[in-house]
């Protein structure tokens, strides 16, 4: 047992994922429990990787290595980082059992295990379809693009839920900034699948979208939720009954909760961990928190949504150690940049009390908030001091 | 009564549409035919979003109910 210097024990805080809502929770506590804390992180690869930029690395304005940086370089120098594979939670005992047998224990245990790729889950989505959610991908799509010119592009969903929900809207319009450029617009055709009975999400904000994409000449259809595609006869079919031809086929791939939380019978049936939305503690639990992707909140999956809630976590983490208890409650929020081509955009910024303002034009500020994120992100958002 | 049987309630109180809907498209999807599910939403546009997906998508909406602050959506997975 690890003591403090005044002899009682230090809480084990464990994070399991080091993506962003995990490093930020490791960060603010590390800092602000110092010498009272003994802070780990499990993340399988101890690489952390800022997934906004890979729709950029698909349309070749990114590199994957300016994106992807070692887990411990962006950690406070007293977390501890364990490279390996969280298997098995226990929160009877208090303990996650690592792949290779080694058993770690908790007084905490900060479930920050994102969401993974299941594109098997969609009869073939994997054979048929590009993405851009993992940086594969993202790297065969940009392939794909360089070598296609001309025809049918259709960009949307595959499963719900997703990661970013205005991710292939903007996907769509990048797609008509990129054909643009290449002075091949007129040789393409656009067309936008969209699971929602409109093209964007939010609903305050679709009007604005909906203008957008008419204005580019992207084509819609709504309520197109895939049930599956057939890459021979490049055909891509919905749960609805209709069928959609397609040259190039850009679909974001459906999601689900991380195996371990499924392994440990602690998901739903997506794999999600069911979490009390303002304390963010996984329901039945008083010492699980739960942040990002990994919880059932139906908010959207995002870093966005990550940043805002870890800090809600682990400034509750430091109250709970100092004997205050819970301080604060997550309020929803969310604040994100979409980039709508021709270096304009919107920004977007809500919580569930307060839908987002419909936005009256794209401007270059939005555009602006979005290149300055993707460059200061390193020094900014996983120290969890913004 | 026994197919009013509720096998799944998806609570969606507090978020904005189309939150609920893609709940309920989740769900549906990872349903058996036969099952039926319960939407609770506070958001609106729920009201009109739900039911035309329910119809374009071929299941059965059972009920919607009026409740204190949120409306609760009755769906049978018909296909």
């Amino acid at each position: 047992m690890t003591i403090n210097s005044s002899g009682l024990p230090l809480k084990k805080i464990l994070i399991l994922g080091g993506g962003v809502g995990g490093t930020i929770v490791a960060n603010i506590t590390a800092r602000r429990l110092k010498g009272n804390a003994e802070v780990t992180v499990v993340d399988k690869s101890g690489k952390h990787v800022y997934q906004p930029g890979f729709v950029y690395v698909a349309f070749g304005d990114e590199q994957i290595n300016n994106i992807v940086k070692d887990e411990r370089s962006l950690l406070n120098k007293n977390v501890k980082l364990i490279t390996k594979e969280a298997v098995k939670i226990d929160p009877k005992d208090r303990k996650v059992l690592l792949a290779d047998g080694e058993h770690l224990e908790y007084d905490y245990l900060v479930i920050a295990t994102g969401s993974r790729i299941v594109s098997e889950e969609v009869k073939g989505l994997k054979e048929g379809a590009h993405h851009f959610y993992e940086a594969d991908a993202a790297e065969k799509l940009r392939q794909a693009l360089q070598t296609f010119n001309g025809g049918r592009v259709v960009v949307g969903v595959g499963g719900l839920p997703y990661k970013c929900p205005p991710a292939p809207a903007e996907a769509a319009c990048q797609l008509d900034y990129y054909f643009t450029k290449r002075g091949i617009r007129n040789k393409v055709q656009i067309e936008f699948l969209s699971p929602l009975p409109r093209v964007f999400p939010l609903e305050a904000v679709n009007p604005f979208v909906t203008k957008i994409f008419e204005e580019k000449q992207i084509a819609y259809r709504t309520f197109f939720n895939v049930d599956y595609v057939d890459p021979q006869a490049k055909k891509v079919y919905s749960l609805e009954g209709e069928s959609v031809d397609y040259d190039l086929l850009i679909l974001v791939p459906p999601h689900r909760g991380a195996k371990v939380i499924e392994d440990s019978g602690l998901g739903d049936r997506g794999g999600w961990v069911p979490t009390d939305k303002y304390t963010l503690k996984a329901k039945g639990f008083d010492d699980i928190y739960v942040v990002g992707d990994a919880t059932d909140i139906p908010i959207s999956k995002a870093g966005a949504t990550a940043h805002y809630e870890a800090k809600v976590v682990a400034e509750n983490i430091v109250a709970q150690i100092k004997g205050y208890g819970d301080l604060r409650a997550y309020d929803g929020k969310v604040r994100c940049f979409c980039d709508a081509g021709f270096k304009k955009g919107i920004s977007l910024s809500f919580d569930y009390t307060h839908p987002p303002k419909p936005p009256s034009t794209l401007t270059r500020s939005a555009y602006l908030g979005k290149v300055i994120l993707n460059k200061l992100y390193w020094w900014t958002v996983p120290s969890g001091r913004f | 009564m026994a197919e009013m049987k509720v096998s799944r309630i998806v609570d969606a109180r507090g978020s904005f549409c189309p939150g609920p809907l893609m709940e309920l498209i989740r769900a549906v999807k990872e349903a058996q035919i036969g099952e039926v599910i319960e939407v609770l939403s506070s958001d609106q546009g729920s009201k009109r979003d739900i039911p035309l997906w329910v119809s374009k998508a071929g299941h059965i909406l059972l009920s919607v109910a009026e409740k204190e602050g949120y409306t609760s959506f009755l769906v049978k997975k018909a296909k």
